[in-house]
Parts: structure tokens; C-alpha cells; sequence
């Protein structure tokens, strides 16, 4: 964890259109010096615009970005400090990889020998020292964003800005990577902005994601509280899987869902308002004979979905409930031996459950 | 963008100031806009205007176009081209078609001779096709007896004439149609059971559709802009292209010229809008994804080809080789003897030998200069940052000259340069406007070839670039143009070649001094000495073929010492 709380990127009231699409609307947000910040929302939701109005490649309509103490908001990209790295790895294809990455460095003029120096360490630390003569084309995806990598960093630049990049790599060495480009940025130090639209790139690398919806930051916080405390249904659904029931406020502390009650934290929300619980899949505790707690209800499992480390159990209850997920473990499924058509007792336990108004 | 949001009143839009860069990229903008404006714009707009005016200048409105329109003897042609430039377009297409078929989809063997052959008209001025048929059946010709009571001076000549300069460029552009061929689309109709007939006329006609489209446009401008042919073999037959060269050269009736002009200038451009409509629609058909087709043998079908193919080929060598033949023959026909006598242009009207290294020192202009400006402002339209409305208009000015024929532009620059109040005048009657007007002749296909190259390039390069602080100036020497080199050799050699046998635009801007081997070859024709007009086509034929072998081992040089990072 980052010990600064030095703020080093501010943005304030940033708008973006494109015409009459408002891509980005008046966002704010702080970055402290060293944090990895992730911007996680779906395609569209504006995260890849807010990071090129960061870079100046698409400068916003309106708004300011204070980099560093300094307002950047006017200035050219090439008067900006950052390095990037794209998920096509835009790598120049006619040069070697020495070449791509001393690229910058012989922009800044340096001696022979230091950006020689400069270079080579910096393959080293990515793992590539063996490549350096070798052409793009020749490597790899996982290793040719290695070198993007390299290059962005390679003037030792304050703010790495990663677009998707793992996006176009397979499954294995993704998650490689991930472990690399987290432990790169233990190492520097540098202030880091992955953009991503994958929910677990974001919840594993990140200190703090801000989930992004149509133009708008919907939450920002710490992988944990994103996961385990979503401000809305949105960041609910979008990050994990949730189980979404709607019912209507009875009294504090009650929520009718049909004929049956749920007790939870309603929280603030005034009686005879419809609302959403929701609770994680994983969170639903499943028994074979009936016990005395709240929240008990009587279900069928429709089917069952094999997930390698678990099981997921489409299962179906009374009215309001026909449509719930819950998670089991290989062992339990076997222990009490469910199958499609078994009836189960599951339990919603209350410091589980979440609930959010419904939105009219 | 028809609408925008509107920011709320208290909000101060953000302006990004302008880098170093940006100021150098749109200066090079305004520049090369401003370029295209004088030698495009400005001289459409001269001969618009002189349309309207009498012999005094004075504006008459309607005048000369209502008085052509009364004179059948001019009228008459408008019927005349259009008949000549079907025809061809129609003759063209199944031959290039069942042409293109066989190199593309057929084991037929010798398909790489076959499509070489195909090429050879590329290398000569159209005029050559003429010449070489009044050997073979003009009054004096080897085979006149063929021809029975017709005569070859007049629209069978045109069009024959015709159908072998064009042949080449139908070709290319079916051939790239039937090459991006999907097997998957094969596969799934073979698993189906389709017939192979039906298999060709739902999958291979329909894929092929928007390029045999394209090739007929492109065909028919050729075709009805051109005037090397008619002018030699066309007799009394009159078309619009001569009847231009007519106006201004042999009548000095410049209006009427301007006229005529326009009214060419009329189908060519309705057949590029047809054919950018066509070529955008061409687009969405290709899939990233497809599979490259590889044909089957097929004995019968290859054979039947193979005969059709090799007809094709022997007619189009006997074009070539009967000018070759000509041009050593002492004097046709009474004595066949070879000599070299054709060749000593020094004592012939003409220009004489200093006529054909004109021609090379322009190409040679054309290609360095043009290739370099055309790449210049394909990479402004691709690159630059912002300023969206100017890249348009370069990009809008870069594609207008496909529209206008060799005979318009030259008439317009006549017009335009020879102004008393134009401060460019004196570039008139030299070689630099030579140079300018065969570049912007054929500005559009180069522009469109270095737009294909830099489309290919990560657009994410730039942004790479500015973020590690480069000059943009240094990513367009260290990354842009080195990877668009083969492009940009290719653009080069387009330039030198139909600079050599460009006659269309020219004709009507060289001087005395300036005098060009194309166009001593209309002029000799004129004069009545055929054969050395021959041996002359067969000078700029020589050079041309001797230009691709070298554009073609230095390009394969250049891709032998980058193919490490083309390959895999």
C-alpha cells in the first residue's frame, strides 16, 4: 500500500462530447501519488475517454486535470508527463526491441552509454534481457507488451496510463502479467491508471477502482469495499454475480417479498417503498433438513453448473425468489448429494443481505 | 455532427494549446490545400467561366453551349463517345472477367506469364494500340483483307484500339475482387451440395460484383477521356476527347473548347461518384476473418481457360510486336528490309531524340516530387491532430482529380496559367508545369495507395510518439515512412510510368522546348510518318519496361533487408 496521501492527479468537473454524446459528465476525482487506480465499467461507460482526456490525446470539452501541483488541462500532449501503453501494443514494427525501447531516451539526448544502460536494465526487470536484437513481430503478445511496457517507463516518466492492456492476451499469461505489472509497480513506486473493463483484473491489482457508468463515477473505493459493500445495483451487478430479489419495506428492519418476509438493514429507507436485496451467491447457505433461523426458505434446485473449484446451483423458491444462484462447494454437493430436482433448505443470512431502493 | 450538446453557461470549454508540432502539421495542411486549390480548383473554375464568355471575354451565359447543341456535327459526338466507351466497357469486362477468373481461381499452369502478358499495354501510350492496327489493318495493313467492306479509321478501330490499352486496368481491379475470396463461403456451399454453377453465380459472381462494378466505371472514364486512340484511327468518326483537341488546337476556338470540355468532363464525373458509391459499399463485404481461397485442379475447366487465356495473350504480343515490327521495317510496305531509320528522330518533325529525354527528365520529376508530396498529404489527412474540417478538405481536393479527364485539366490550365493577370503565368509553356499537371493528373490514385499504406499503421503510434516526447517529425522518418516504403516505391513507379505515356493532358501545355516523346508520337502520326511515330511509342514502351525491372528488384532489395520484421 502506497504510505502517501499526496494527492498527484485532481481532476475537477471534467466533460467530455463527442458531438451529441456526452462520453464523460462532470467528473471529479483525486489520485494520490504511488496508487493504482483502476477505471472498470463497461465498453462505453466512458473510462477509456477520461484516461486520453488525462493524456491529452482527447482533450475534454470542459473541466480541469491538476497533475503534480501543475495544471495540465491546456497542454499539449507532448508538454505532458506520462507514459502509456496500449492493448494493441502499437510496438514500432521496423524497429528492435532496443530501438523501441531507447526510443524516448534518445529524444531526451542522452549519452550512448546511459541510455544503453537504461535500456538494458529495464528489459531485465521485465524478463526479456535475451530479445533485445529481436524484431516485434518475433515475439510473443505477452512479450511484446512486456517491451510496450519497458518503453513507457523507460524516461521514468509520473504517471503510468494502461489501456486494456492484457485485453488482447490469453487467459494464462493474463494472469501472469497481472502479477508482473503489480509487482513493476510495487517496485517504482509510480503512479498507475489501468484502464479495464474485467471486474477481476481490477479487483486484483487495484488499490482503488472507481467504477465508471455511462459517463459517471457510480463508486470509488478499495477492491474489498467495492466488492463487499456496491454503493448501487449497478456496481452490485457489474462486479461478481448477484442475486437480485425485489419486495416492498414493511416496517424497520422487514422487507416483504410476497407472501414471505425477509429480515435485513433497511437502512434509511422509508416503509412502503419497493426495494432490491440482493445477496452474493456464495453467501447463500444451503442445508438438507430445516432449521430454526431467520430468513429460511424451502427451494428445488433447477440445475447445477460445474465451475471447476465450485458449484453454482440455479434453484428456485416461492413467488419473488423463482430465480437465485448459489455457490456450493464440490464437497457439499457431493455430502448432501443435490442434484437437479432436489429440495433444499437455504438460508439468506441478514448481515448478508443488501438492499437498495428501486428506482422508479 | 448535425447537433451538439451545449456546455451550462458557467462552464469554460477547455482549449489545448497548440505543440510545436501541431502548428508544423497544420501549416503543412494549409499549405498543400492551398496547393491543390491552384493547381485544381482554381483552373475548373477558369474554364467554367470561360464557358460563359465570348471570344472577347464577355460574359454570354448560356451562349456556347446553346450554339453546340445546335451544331449537329458536335452534338453527334456526345452519341459517338458514349457508343465507343459502352462498348468497350461491356467487351472489356467478359474478357478481364473470364481472364481474371482463370489467374485467380484455376491450377491453369503459366498463370504468373499470363498475368505479366496482361500487363504489357500499361507500358505504352494508347496511341500505340492505334498505330500497331493500321499495320495490321489499315489500307496498307496485313490482314485488311479481314476486315472486308469496313473500314478499321473509324469507331471498330476505337474500340479495338480501346480494349487493349484498358485491358490491363479492368484486369488488376477484377483480379484483386476474385483474390479476396472467402473458402469458408466454399466450404459451407459444397457441405450443402450446391452445384458448381450455382456455387459461381451465388457465391464467386456476388463477391466479385462491386470490383467488375468498379472496373466498368473505371473503364468507361478511360475510354471516353481518352484521345490517343480516335485521334490516330478514328477518321471522320468524332468524340468529345477529339473533338476538344479539335476546338483548341486546330480551330483556336477556346470557348467552344471549354464547352465541349465540360460536357466530357459530365459522364466522367457521375461515373466516379458511381464508383466511389460502389467502392464504399465493397468495404463491409470484407470480413477480416476469411479464409484465403486455394483453387482445385479441375482438368476440363483449366484447359478451356488455358486456350482462351493464351488467345488473349497472342493478341495482345501481336499488338505490341507488329509496332515493334513496323518500327524496323525501311519503308512500309514496298520496303521490308530492317533498318534502324524509323528510329533517327532527329530529322523528322517531332521534337526528334531530345523530345524522348524530356519525357524521362519529367517522369523522373513526377515521381520524385510527386511521390514525395502525395505521401506528404496522405500522411496530413491520416495523422494530423484535431483540425478534422481541414483534413477534410485536403482530403476532398486530393480525390477530385480522378474526376477530371487529362483533356480538361490541360484546357483548363491553358486557361488558368496563360492568364496576362495570373502572377503564376510564368511557369507556363515550361517544364515545371508539365511536372505539376501530370501530378495532379494522377494524384488521386497515388493518394488513395499511400492512405491504404498509413491505414495499416497502429493509429495508437502517434499518441506513443508524443507521450515519449519524439518530434513528430522524427516518428515520421524513423517509423511512418519506412514501413510505408514499399507504398511509397509503388506511387513512385505509377508517376514515372504514366508520365511516359500520358499524351491526354499535356498535349496542349508543352513548348517547342519542352516537347514530349508522347507527344511526338501523335505529332509524327499527324504528319503522316507512322513508323517513326511507332519506334517512338516503342522508346517510351523500352524505358517503361526497363523502370519496372528496376522499381522491382530495388523493392525486392528493400523487402529483403525489412522482411525480418514483416515475417513472423
Amino acid at each position: 500500500m502506497p504510505d502517501s496521501n499526496q494527492v498527484y492527479l485532481r481532476i475537477e468537473n471534467l466533460t467530455k462530447h463527442f458531438g451529441e454524446f456526452v462520453a464523460v459528465s462532470d467528473l471529479s476525482l483525486e489520485i494520490n501519488s504511488g496508487e493504482f487506480i483502476c477505471f472498470l465499467g463497461p465498453s462505453g461507460c466512458g473510462k477509456t475517454t477520461l484516461l486520453r482526456a488525462i493524456a491529452g490525446l482527447d482533450p475534454q470539452t470542459a473541466g480541469r486535470i491538476n497533475q503534480a501541483g501543475k495544471d495540465i488541462s491546456d497542454l499539449p500532449v507532448s508538454e505532458r508527463d506520462f507514459g502509456i501503453v496500449f492493448q494493441s501494443y502499437a510496438l514500432f514494427p521496423n524497429l528492435t526491441v532496443y530501438q523501441n525501447v531507447a526510443y524516448g531516451l534518445e529524444n531526451q539526448r542522452l549519452p550512448r552509454q546511459e541510455i544503453h544502460k537504461r535500456v538494458t536494465d529495464l528489459l531485465e526487470l521485465v524478463g526479456l534481457p535475451e530479445q533485445i536484437e529481436k524484431y516485434p513481430a518475433q515475439l510473443s503478445g505477452g512479450q511484446q507488451q512486456r517491451v510496450a511496457l519497458s518503453r513507457a517507463l523507460a524516461t521514468s516518466p509520473g504517471l503510468l496510463l494502461l489501456d486494456e492492456p492484457l485485453s488482447a492476451l490469453d487467459a494464462r499469461v493474463r494472469s501472469s502479467l497481472r502479477l508482473e505489472i503489480r509487482a513493476l509497480h510495487q517496485n517504482l513506486g509510480i503512479t498507475t491508471i489501468l484502464v479495464t473493463h474485467d471486474q477481476e483484473e481490477a479487483l486484483s491489482m487495484a488499490d482503488r477502482i472507481v467504477v465508471m457508468d455511462q459517463g459517471r463515477i457510480e463508486q470509488v473505493g478499495t477492491p474489498i469495499e467495492i466488492y463487499s459493500n456496491p454503493a448501487s445495483p449497478f456496481v452490485a451487478d457489474f462486479i461478481g454475480v448477484m442475486n437480485f430479489i425485489h419486495g416492498e419495506v414493511t416496517s424497520p428492519g422487514l422487507v416483504s417479498i410476497e407472501e414471505n418476509t425477509l429480515k435485513c438493514n433497511t437502512e434509511n429507507i422509508p416503509e412502503k417503498n419497493n426495494v432490491r436485496v440482493t445477496i452474493r451467491p456464495e453467501d447463500i447457505l444451503c442445508h438438507s433438513e430445516l432449521i430454526e433461523s431467520p430468513n429460511t426458505l424451502e427451494v428445488k434446485v433447477k440445475s447445477l453448473e460445474f465451475l471447476g473449484s465450485f458449484y453454482r446451483l440455479f434453484i428456485s423458491g416461492p413467488t419473488g425468489f423463482e430465480e437465485l444462484m448459489a455457490d456450493l462447494s464440490i464437497k457439499q454437493v457431493h455430502e448432501q448429494n443435490i442434484t437437479p430436482e432436489s429440495t433444499l433448505n437455504i438460508e439468506l443470512p441478514p448481515n448478508r443481505l443488501l438492499i437498495f431502493p428501486e428506482i422508479s | 455532427m448535425s447537433g451538439t450538446v451545449s456546455l451550462p453557461a458557467n462552464v469554460v470549454p477547455v482549449r489545448i494549446r497548440l505543440s510545436r508540432d501541431d502548428v508544423i502539421l497544420r501549416i503543412g495542411l494549409y499549405c498543400l490545400i492551398t496547393l491543390l486549390a491552384i493547381a485544381v480548383v482554381f483552373p475548373l473554375y477558369t474554364l467554367l467561366s470561360k464557358s460563359l464568355e465570348d471570344i472577347d471575354g464577355k460574359y454570354v451565359g448560356l451562349q456556347n453551349f446553346r450554339e453546340y447543341f445546335e451544331t449537329p456535327a458536335l452534338f453527334s459526338s456526345i452519341t459517338n463517345s458514349l457508343t465507343v466507351a459502352i462498348s468497350v466497357a461491356l467487351i472489356v469486362l467478359v474478357i478481364a472477367f473470364v481472364y481474371g477468373y482463370a489467374l485467380t481461381r484455376t491450377r491453369m499452369p503459366l498463370r504468373w506469364l499470363f498475368r505479366g502478358i496482361a500487363l504489357i499495354p500499361i507500358l505504352a501510350p494508347s496511341l500505340l494500340a492505334a498505330i500497331s492496327l493500321i499495320y495490321w489493318f489499315g489500307n496498307q495493313g496485313v490482314l485488311r483483307s479481314w476486315l472486308g467492306e469496313s473500314s478499321i479509321y473509324g469507331p471498330i478501330g476505337i474500340i479495338i484500339g480501346s480494349c487493349f490499352w484498358v485491358f490491363p486496368h479492368a484486369l488488376m481491379i477484377i483480379v484483386t475482387a476474385l483474390s479476396t475470396a472467402d473458402a469458408r463461403l466454399y466450404e459451407a456451399a459444397e457441405a450443402l451440395r450446391t452445384p458448381k454453377w450455382r456455387i459461381f453465380f451465388t457465391v464467386t459472381l456476388p463477391g466479385a460484383k462491386y470490383g467488375i462494378l468498379s472496373a466498368g466505371f473505371i473503364v468507361f472514364t478511360l475510354v471516353i477521356t481518352d484521345f490517343g486512340v480516335p485521334k490516330v484511327i478514328g477518321g471522320r468518326y468524332n468524340v468529345l476527347a477529339t473533338d476538344v483537341y479539335k476546338q483548341v488546337v486546330g480551330q483556336q476556338n477556346f470557348e467552344m473548347g471549354a464547352v465541349v470540355s465540360l460536357i466530357l468532363l459530365l459522364p466522367a464525373v457521375l461515373a466516379f461518384i458511381a464508383d466511389r458509391w460502389v467502392q464504399r459499399r465493397q468495404i463491409a463485404l470484407l470480413s477480416p476473418h476469411a479464409v484465403p481461397f486455394q483453387p482445385k485442379s479441375h482438368p476440363l475447366r483449366d484447359g478451356i481457360l488455358f486456350v482462351f487465356c493464351l488467345i488473349v495473350s497472342i493478341i495482345l504480343i501481336s499488338m505490341l510486336a507488329m509496332a515493334v515490327y513496323a518500327s524496323f521495317v525501311t519503308f512500309w510496305p514496298y520496303n521490308l528490309s530492317l533498318s534502324l531509320k524509323n528510329y533517327n528522330f532527329d530529322v523528322m518533325d517531332g521534337g526528334g531524340w531530345e523530345a524522348y529525354f524530356n519525357s524521362i527528365r519529367m517522369a523522373i520529376y513526377c515521381a520524385v516530387f510527386g511521390s514525395g508530396l502525395i505521401f506528404f498529404g496522405s500522411y496530413l489527412v491520416e495523422k494530423a491532430r484535431g483540425v478534422t474540417w481541414l483534413r477534410t478538405i485536403l482530403h476532398l481536393g486530393a480525390m477530385l482529380p480522378l474526376a477530371v479527364p487529362g483533356l480538361v485539366l490541360g484546357i483548363a490550365y491553358i486557361f488558368f496559367f496563360n492568364h496576362p493577370e495570373n502572377p503564376l503565368g510564368f511557369l507556363y509553356g515550361t517544364m515545371g508545369i508539365l511536372v505539376i499537371c501530370t501530378i495532379v493528373h494522377f494524384y488521386t490514385v497515388s493518394h488513395l495507395t499511400c492512405l491504404t499504406a498509413l491505414k495499416q499503421l497502429d493509429p495508437e503510434f502517434e499518441a506513443v510518439s508524443l507521450s515519449l516526447k519524439s518530434p513528430v517529425w522524427r516518428t515520421f522518418g524513423k517509423v511512418t515512412l519506412p514501413v510505408c516504403l514499399p507504398a511509397f516505391l509503388d506511387v513512385a513507379s505509377y508517376l514515372f510510368l504514366n508520365a511516359m505515356t500520358t499524351v491526354s493532358a499535356v498535349v496542349f501545355l508543352y513548348s517547342p522546348e519542352t516537347m514530349l516523346a508522347s507527344v511526338a508520337v501523335l505529332n509524327m502520326d499527324d504528319a503522316g510518318d507512322i513508323a517513326p511515330a511507332a519506334a517512338m511509342a516503342l522508346m517510351i514502351v523500352y524505358t517503361s519496361a526497363v523502370f519496372r525491372v528496376l522499381h522491382a528488384l530495388l523493392a525486392r532489395f528493400i523487402n529483403n533487408r525489412t522482411q525480418v520484421w514483416r515475417t513472423r
